[in-house]
């Protein structure tokens, strides 16, 4: 009888757990709601009172997604463009490059690897402030300042996590598989891209989720770096509109604007949850 | 595939392990070894330059623009001691950015490590909708620093037309309360899934075992669950202490700064003195004295967490 009372009383306490839990999770995700309802209303409503739901006068439909997609001399479909080629070649970039960089430096072991290594840890407890001003003139010297060649800048800063955690799981791979191959006739490229490459997947997959966040979410290094007259990315875009100093924009079309920057991001989180917690999780233990 | 498959099974026997061995000592193994190196130019050359111009040389270039004076163009910098720092020294904003700074990174590391806890423990309680609740929890913290910033700034300035006519870079306490509710926003889902991660990996029969003696179920959490997660806990206090010096888009988007220069933080007080010729080698001399703190915090930590490794 005891026994029994408990069982329920754990699951009384179970359910009120998860109605509570439920209540934090809806007041969690009001400020997004929030704004998806503004995109719908017009500059004077979001101004007079953001909290209230759009009504027949205040409705304007869709016209905020499409005046926060084309207005302005700069028009924030470009910038979308611009983040999607930076983050893409970037990604590229360093995943391509640091996994190899991290087999060498595995593998070969020498003076000049274990320096390059402590360099890129040290690196990353480096805040960007301390390179901030002379890492633009570098980069601007170099050219390195469109979206083509920004990656390169990317790849330079980034490379300190990514080394780091490829380092970690290349230097578990059994050396015995890599000798395999190369008594099979392999040469280092090819062993490299036959055999390690794939088995640096995982490893693949979770630096990969960590730097396409940085990147993508980047503001301060292409704010200095890229021209803003001709090239843009979202952060930049949202900062230049929201202070005014490009010209004002309609309080509506900045709320869909939002909420178009936030979307890719929900639909990637959505798709991948389970790499990106993974990664995550790692990126964070490891860091 | 086949043949790599067999080399794996055949290093796990005993006297192929051995002939390995002899063969290390003599140097002849590391064919690998000496391939790769006749290709050191592909496979370490591209990350190694790009981190020589993104990293190596900016850096220290840095460090020698912090001991010249005004300069406009990197070239023209010259040696001039320590100025900068003394001007970093007596600079009062910088000396109130840092307060203000380090005054918000306690607020905040205390109450997101609680929340985050908190939310991971009833998490880990075999609730209904776990995996929902933990989606949800997380996702705020994939929106990047700036788009957080402005979100907010609209949210809070509706928030406070509500009851008062000023905005939120009007008042300096609404401007660091508003960042500390933003940043728990954004990171208590990240330390959550930490948290879920250390409470998983307590064995159940520790658990069991308190529950056998008796224990109540503060008791347990408190006595047995705690002390276990206490690897997530050092991670986790110090990810949120480097997060929360290093803060700059968040600070940049929702406040400016403003009031005045009363809600700027460190990063963000640094990055502005850039901007001015006049300032800039003191902002460069700042950076340097960040960099060094953030670094000593880092290394603290490290000890810290070495210690309590022995102990365990």
């Amino acid at each position: 009888m005891g026994k029994q009372q408990s069982i329920q009383q754990e699951k009384r306490r179970k359910a009120i757990m998860s109605i509570v839990l439920a209540i934090i999770c809806v007041i969690y995700m009001l400020p997004i709601v929030t704004i998806l309802i503004n995109t719908f209303k017009n500059a004077g409503a979001v101004k007079s009172n953001l909290f209230a739901l759009p009504n027949a006068e205040t409705f304007v439909g869709f016209e905020n997604y499409v005046t926060g997609m084309t207005a302005g001399s700069f028009p924030f479909w470009k910038a979308v463009l611009f983040n999607v080629i930076i983050t893409v070649l970037s990604a590229f970039l360093i995943l391509l490059f640091c996994s190899m960089a991290a087999w060498y430096v595995a593998r070969v072991n020498s003076i000049f690897c274990k320096i390059f290594y402590y360099l890129c840890v040290f690196s990353m407890v480096v805040p960007f402030q301390m390179v901030q001003f002379t890492l633009s003139k570098t980069a601007d010297s170099l050219s390195l300042n469109t979206p083509w060649t920004i990656p390169i800048v990317y790849l330079g800063f980034g490379a300190g996590l990514a080394i780091f955690m490829f380092v970690g799981f290349a230097k578990s791979i059994p050396i015995e598989i890599e000798e395999a191959a190369s008594i099979d006739g392999c040469g280092p490229l090819k062993t490299y891209f036959m055999v390690v490459f794939p088995m640096l997947k995982p490893t693949m997959i979770s630096v990969g989720i960590l730097e396409i966040m940085w990147v993508w979410n980047d503001y301060l290094l292409p704010s200095l770096v890229l021209d803003l007259a001709e090239y843009r990315n979202i952060p930049m875009h949202i900062q230049l509109t929201t202070t005014g100093s490009y010209g004002q924009m309609n309080l509506g079309a900045m709320m869909a604007m939002i909420f178009l920057s936030i979307v890719p991001i929900i639909i990637f989180y959505l798709l991948c949850q389970k790499y990106i917690i993974k990664g995550v999780a790692a990126g964070a233990v490891k860091g | 595939m086949k043949t790599t498959a067999a080399a794996a099974d055949g290093a796990k026997a005993n006297p192929v392990k051995k002939r390995k061995k002899a063969a290390y000592k003599s140097g002849h193994s590391s064919m690998t070894k000496r391939s790769l190196r006749k290709w050191s130019w592909l496979f370490i050359g591209p990350v190694f330059a790009a981190f020589i111009i993104g990293f190596i040389w900016p850096f220290a270039q840095g460090i020698y623009l912090s001991f010249c004076g005004k300069f406009s163009v990197i070239s023209q910098a010259r040696i001039k001691g320590f100025e900068n720092y003394v001007k970093a020294f007596s600079d009062e904003t910088f000396f109130h950015s840092f307060w203000f700074t380090a005054l918000f990174a306690v607020v905040s590391v205390i109450l997101i490590n609680l929340l985050a806890f908190t939310i991971a423990y009833a998490l880990t309680q075999g609730v209904k909708g776990s995996n929902l609740f933990r989606t949800v929890f997380f996702m705020p913290n994939l929106i990047g620093g700036i788009v957080l910033g402005y979100l907010w700034s609209m949210i809070f300035d509706g928030l406070l037309d509500l009851w008062t006519t000023q905005n939120l870079v009007d008042n300096e306490t609404y401007g660091f309360w508003g960042l500390i509710i933003l940043l728990l926003w954004q990171q208590v889902g990240y330390m959550m899934i930490i948290y879920i991660a250390g409470l998983q990996a307590v064995p159940d029969d520790m658990i069991e075992a308190a529950k056998i003696d008796g224990a109540t179920k503060t008791q347990t959490l408190f006595r047995v669950i705690i002390p276990n997660v206490m690897p997530s806990i050092t991670i986790c206090t110090f990810l949120t202490l480097t997060n929360s010096f290093k803060l700059f888009d968040q600070n940049l988007a929702l406040t400016g700064g403003k009031p005045g220069r009363l809600t700027e933080m460190l990063a963000l007080n640094i990055s502005n003195g850039y901007s001015n010729m006049a300032t800039r080698g003191m902002a460069q001399a700042k950076a340097v004295i960040f960099f060094l703190f953030v670094a000593a915090l880092g290394i603290a930590q490290l000890v810290a967490t070495r210690r309590k490794e022995v102990q365990q």
